[in-house]
């Protein structure tokens, strides 16, 4: 939690030497709260005052990060407990865990279907963030040649699952160019599992079945030397699953607990017995505070719907996703091809660029600056009004690309239509439907309007 | 280490609401069902007490549907050319509750009549021992007429009219106070709108407990953040005290889910979908989940596979 300008006084020498620039302590102290000084600039404070400030500067629930060449996840560093508060920053890591007992053309395979995921979603490509290997085996060279297998298909970070260090070393030795997690120390082999992650910079997870134990856990592990810790509370059903992650988040930020400030892992597919229940728990868990999430069940529509519901609980509540205004061409139009009009508001644009698109109907999409807006939304703002659309029409050159001049305006707006036409003399205003999935219809009788 | 939980503990209350009456309450249903009376935010058991859980509603129209996805006619089969039919195989399929859809014409494209809402009622009422909902076709004048038959044909069954809108609320409520109904208030998605709302139809004299607000929602990939949002903020605020924030809310993911494409249709989009059946479900299911995470009392639904997914998540939640 950060300190106040005052309660950073209290820890400064307060002598008033200026050396750092400032007339005062106070003064300092008060651009240091502000994040407008650096404490470096203070030659007189002590090793004590130095670690406190830091500590507290420190965000509640610690940023950690793994990667491989190809990809780096950063989770973590959540400020709020409800996105409405400000933003949720850091989207989880979905993962899909193989298992080293499985034969390795098996391993491979699931691996690199799961990497080789791509899916088109509000015109971001979405996909996976890597692979989790289990030492089902208990067996140092099968675990190494079940991640070497995964990591001859994916550039992506890894989290390498085994509970003897002995086995986590081989697997970490094949996971060449990656920092993986390590998952997990527990009170059994704490101090064996931290230190093979404190050799390789790597960050670990630690599970317990208890907030108590998992507290003295990871105490212990960064007493070690790792700072990179991640929990698991050891909770698989949703409600239990729901309750100790809620709890864990008002940890970290209401009471700003250090031990149990840090990103948490979750297994879905341990809670359930098919896909969709799976899907069940993950959605649960993107929504509700976890910051891994690994996957036993991979299935493209399974995997589609949850990195849309991530993007979706991911969005800056506070910044619409836009769309550049302008004029969008879709399946190359001409001079005779409709025109329509709509708002900058990624959803609406998409929602109505791919139903147009999907008709095969070549058209003109102007999209009108709606301060991303959906077009209902804009409309009750005056931000989609009669001149915004006269102006979009007026200042995109359409005029110059058509040969006719008819304008489909959204169903929802019809009452516009009247004001839009005052604004646009010559121009024939035509209202469209009201759901974009209505459009491919519609478009179809557009001619005879 | 010990650590000390950290418990929430509210001020606040969401109004406990009955739907249906039995005969001894002077209706004709098999069972009542409550919603609403929590504590606390959804399934957090250690802050407060949800003495009932969130109910599945099974949308059923007055016709056979026009533009449903192929998938839901599947799944009904016959059934959707009967309401009566239809609602006895929403109850089998497990629904807590009925909601009848009103359609603004019959076949032939004749208007629908207060006779035929009538009628409809009547049939829903016989086939189903399960409290209903009743909503019109959407358009003011058609519900206002609509709506009002349904209420004096329904009397004395507490049943559900919606959707009740600023523009006709005053219509509706006086249709619920007259013959012992409750009222659906639909809002933009708003947290004061739906505030709004909920003052103005109890300034005329609707007790809050006859009152479930609806706070519009939208599917998954296409804004469900908005409306998760919007509930989270309605229910903090219920929970936090605010007396006109504290009913239940009811929302109709299957409405918002089955017309995006995810789910509606099975060819001409890309690969990467994966499989139709699956998808539809689970985009259904998905949605009603999260919808239910931010607060959702009753969630509408279509298609009988997703009422049991979202029903078997709201059991081990519940059991705990």
């Amino acid at each position: 939690m950060a300190l106040t300008g005052l309660q950073i006084y209290k820890l400064l020498p307060q002598t008033n030497c200026k050396e750092c620039g400032f007339p005062t302590c106070l003064a300092f102290a008060m651009k240091l709260a502000a994040k407008q000084a650096e404490l470096s600039a203070c030659p007189y404070v002590s090793e004590e005052a130095k670690a406190q400030l830091d500590a507290a500067a420190a965000p509640p629930i610690r940023l950690v990060a793994v990667e491989g060449p190809g990809h780096r996840v950063e989770v973590g560093n959540e400020t709020v407990i409800f996105r409405h508060e400000k933003t949720f920053y850091h989207p989880p890591g979905l993962f899909l865990r193989v298992k080293d007992s499985w034969p390795l053309e098996q391993v491979k395979g699931a691996a690199k279907a799961a990497m080789d995921y791509s899916v088109t979603y509000v015109g971001m490509n979405l996909h996976l963030d890597g692979v989790a290997v289990e030492a089902a085996s208990g067996n140092p060279e099968a675990f190494a040649a079940a991640v070497k297998a995964v990591r001859e298909v994916t550039d992506r970070p890894l989290i390498l699952m085994a509970s003897d260090p002995a086995v986590l070393k081989a697997g970490l030795s094949a996971a060449d160019g990656v920092r993986p997690l390590l998952y997990a120390a527990t009170a059994e082999n704490w101090q064996a599992v931290a230190e093979v992650a404190k050799a390789a910079n790597a960050p670990v997870a630690v599970r317990a079945d208890s907030l108590d134990a998992l507290a003295d856990l990871t105490e212990k592990v960064k007493g070690i030397g790792v700072p990179d810790i991640v929990l698991d509370p050891g909770v698989r059903d949703p409600a239990g699953t729901l309750t100790t992650l809620t709890h864990l988040r008002r940890l970290a930020l209401k009471k700003n607990f250090r031990p149990l400030g840090y990103p948490i892992i979750t297994f879905p597919g341990e809670g359930a017995s098919d896909t969709i229940e799976e899907a069940q728990l993950a959605a649960e868990h993107i929504a509700k505070y976890a910051g891994f999430i690994v996957l036993d069940r991979f299935a493209p529509e399974m995997v589609y719907a949850l990195l849309a519901w991530r993007v979706n609980i991911y969005t800056n509540p506070q910044e619409p996703i836009k769309v550049q205004p302008g004029v969008y061409e879709i399946n190359n139009p001409t001079a005779d091809s409709p025109v329509m009009i709509t708002t900058n508001f990624s959803i609406t644009y998409f929602s109505v660029a791919n139903e147009v698109d999907g008709s095969g109907m070549p058209g003109w999409l102007l999209v009108a600056d709606a301060e991303g807006m959906s077009v209902l939304t804009a409309w009750a703002a005056g931000k989609f009004d009669a001149e915004k659309i006269a102006k979009t029409v007026k200042t995109t050159g359409i005029e110059e690309k058509i040969n006719h001049r008819k304008l489909i305006i959204p169903g929802a707006v019809a009452v516009l239509m009247g004001e839009v036409e005052e604004e646009l003399p010559g121009w024939q205003i035509l209202v469209g439907p009201r759901e974009a999935v209505d459009l491919p219809g519609y478009l179809k009788l557009w001619k005879s309007f | 280490m010990p650590v000390e939980i950290p418990v929430e503990k509210w001020p606040g209350r969401v109004v406990e609401e009955t739907l249906g009456a039995t005969a001894a309450e002077g209706g004709t249903r098999s069972r009542v069902v409550k919603v609403g009376g929590e504590n606390t935010l959804p399934f957090m058991f250690t802050d407060g007490e949800m003495p009932n859980p969130p109910r599945v509603a099974i949308e059923i129209l007055d016709r056979r549907p026009k533009d449903w996805s192929p998938l839901l006619l599947e799944a009904w089969g016959d059934v959707v050319d009967d309401p009566a039919k239809w609602a006895k195989a929403a109850e089998e399929a497990g629904a807590d509750l009925v909601l009848l859809q009103l359609s603004l014409t019959r076949d032939g494209d004749r208007p629908t009549t207060a006779a035929d809402a009538r009628a409809i009622t009547r049939a829903v009422l016989q086939a189903t021992g399960l409290p209903i909902l009743v909503f019109g076709p959407g358009q003011v004048d058609a519900d206002n007429e609509l709506l009002v038959a349904v209420a004096e044909e329904a009397a004395g069954e507490r049943i559900v009219l919606g959707i009740c809108e600023e523009k006709n609320y005053r219509t509706i409520v006086a249709a619920a106070l007259a013959n012992g109904h409750l009222v659906n208030g639909r809002t933009a998605m708003d947290v004061n709108l739906a505030k709004q709302l909920n003052i103005l139809i109890a300034d005329m004299g609707l007790p809050l407990d006859r009152i479930i607000m609806d706070p519009t929602t939208a599917s998954l990939g296409y804004g469900i953040e908005y409306g998760y949002s919007v509930m989270e903020r309605l229910r903090l605020a219920a929970l936090q005290g605010d007396k006109m924030t504290q009913l239940p809310m009811l929302v109709t993911p299957g409405f918002e889910v089955w017309r995006q494409k995810e789910a509606k249709v099975g060819e001409g989009v890309p690969a990467s979908w994966g499989d139709w059946r699956q998808r539809a479900v689970l985009w259904e299911t998905l949605t009603a989940t999260n919808l239910i995470l931010s607060g959702a009392d009753i969630v509408v639904l279509r298609h009988p596979e997703t009422v049991k997914r979202v029903q078997a998540y709201i059991d081990r939640m519940m059991a705990r």
